[in-house]
């Protein structure tokens, strides 16, 4: 009996792989049908697992269990029900106060973090001296570095009209942009590429057995 | 018919042949193996026995081709040199993700055995407050694992206290919470060194972080860098087997952005002319 159903799972995952893939011809039936089972199934199963995995575990249980030693967990309980509100208009705005504080306390433990790791570390980390470095491949590395943020930041300095010096320094930072940019784009590509890889692998592996 | 009015679709079908011929019947492209792979084994490979190993699963399936092969690898390579890993998830199917790995893996490697270099706690929502939590007591946020078993009942849990209880960190991440949330608590709040497994897409976004001041202890960052640690680790896994794939993809995907960009010039010197 598993069996049938690992291979009924198997036939389902292809057949909805293929008329996923069928848009790539043309808008169809068999697309649309795909389409709309993946989206009613993913929003039933992350509401069956939000309520068994975050909120029974993480709350229902514990006010259960002992409600006057928990008694802290109201307040969260309390906030997601003014949030749920949200759906009824006439109390629309309960739900502005748990949103407000969540985006503040979020703003707040987030700031000292991101100022520490994504300001001051990256900027010690630029302060190099790239003579100081063991390989003229390290040294030419950490000065393109310097010059790649130095321009970088230039580009991005807009209180001063982009001619002259700085408009030639930023000319230099758009070229580190765009190159940049075309790094992103290229493992991008490439992650598209995984993921047809994988499906293919599926389909060809578990599917038709035409590879191992 | 010019080549810049092609019909998308002959694109899709090349890519698609470029990508399932090889697939059938593999080239076998080399690989070499990138510094910041090279980094992430030589710190696996120079932790001491019975260490504690926190790998966080924070992915979920649609990102599975890509991280998958990475945990694999990673898993293999911790167990061969004793250490103890211990799986936590960031995402909510993160926990499933690990999961499977251990089933598969078990069945390659009798050594691995769970409850005794092997756990899994499970997934916890929080994100970055979840690690901060865990940074200052790892038994607050995990009381149980993900079965619900107490965790004073593993042994090999009596010594965790806290992040720093563990050599190193692995994130294999897709997103958000997930890479970053380890680099900038782990790292740079604990000093845990930290190693990164992230899809292709959000690659670029953690090479600043391999920088001077080590926020990042090594990257592997999509099926390229899984298959090259498969190689490091002997271990070929859909990694190894997609690599061909994606090389032919690659020159077709270029064949194509050349001609289209001959054919831009060609009509823009007509339009010119």
């Amino acid at each position: 009996m598993i069996e049938f159903w690992t291979s009924f799972g198997i036939w389902l995952g292809a057949l909805s792989t293929l008329a996923i893939w069928s848009f790539l011809y043309k808008d169809n039936p068999f697309y649309k049908v795909a389409e709309q089972i993946f989206v009613g199934i993913s929003a039933a199963y992350w509401l069956v697992y939000t309520i068994y995995n975050i909120l029974i575990p993480n709350l229902f249980s514990k006010l259960i269990a002992d409600p006057v030693a928990n008694w802290i967990y109201f307040i969260p309980g309390i906030l997601g029900l003014m949030m749920i509100l949200r759906i009824i208009p006439k109390f629309e705005k309960l739900s502005f106060y748990p949103l407000s504080l969540l985006i503040g306390t979020t703003a707040g433990i987030s700031l000292l973090r991101f100022l520490k790791s994504d300001v001051l570390t990256q900027t010690t980390a630029t302060m190099l001296n790239p003579f100081a470095a063991t390989s003229l491949t390290v040294t030419i590395g950490q000065i393109i570095i310097i010059i790649g943020t130095i321009t970088g930041l230039v580009y991005f300095y807009f209180s001063k009209k982009h001619e002259g010096f700085i408009g030639a320094n930023a000319r230099v930072g758009i070229i580190f942009l765009m190159v940049s940019f075309g790094a992103s784009f290229g493992y991008t590509v490439m992650a598209r590429i995984s993921l047809l890889i994988g499906r293919l692998q599926f389909i060809f592996g578990d599917w038709l057995h035409l590879i191992k | 018919m010019s080549f810049s009015s092609i019909d998308r679709r002959w694109i899709f079908l090349f890519i698609l042949l470029g990508v399932a011929i090889p697939l059938i019947i593999p080239i076998g492209f080399k690989l070499e193996v990138t510094s910041d792979v090279q980094k992430v084994y030589d710190l696996i490979q120079n932790v001491e026995e019975d260490k504690l190993a926190l790998i966080s699963f924070d992915y979920d399936p649609a990102s599975k081709p890509e991280l998958h092969p990475m945990g694999y690898a990673i898993i293999k390579h911790a167990i061969e040199k004793n250490h103890i890993i211990v799986c936590t998830a960031l995402w909510p199917m993160g926990s499933q993700m690990a999961d499977d790995i251990y089933h598969n893996l078990k069945a390659e490697m009798p050594e691995l055995e769970y409850g005794k270099n092997f756990i899994n706690l499970g997934y916890k929502a929080g994100g970055m407050v979840t690690i901060q939590a865990m940074g200052k007591d790892m038994r607050k946020v995990y009381p149980t694992d993900v079965s619900g078993k107490d965790i004073n009942e593993y042994e090999i849990l009596n010594c965790v206290k806290s992040l720093k209880s563990f050599a190193y960190v692995v994130s294999l991440s897709s997103g958000t919470p997930g890479l970053k949330d380890w680099i900038m608590i782990a790292k740079d709040k604990y000093g845990v060194p930290v190693l990164g497994g992230a899809t292709a897409v959000s690659t670029p976004g953690f090479k600043p972080y391999l920088n001077d001041s080590n926020q990042l202890n090594g990257l592997l960052g999509g099926l390229k860098n899984a298959a090259e640690y498969e190689g490091l680790v002997k271990r070929k896994g859909t990694a190894t087997a997609g690599m061909d794939a994606q090389s032919v993809a690659h020159l077709i995907i270029i064949g194509f952005i050349l001609l289209g960009n001959i054919a831009f010039f060609m009509n823009y010197k007509k339009v010119k002319d």
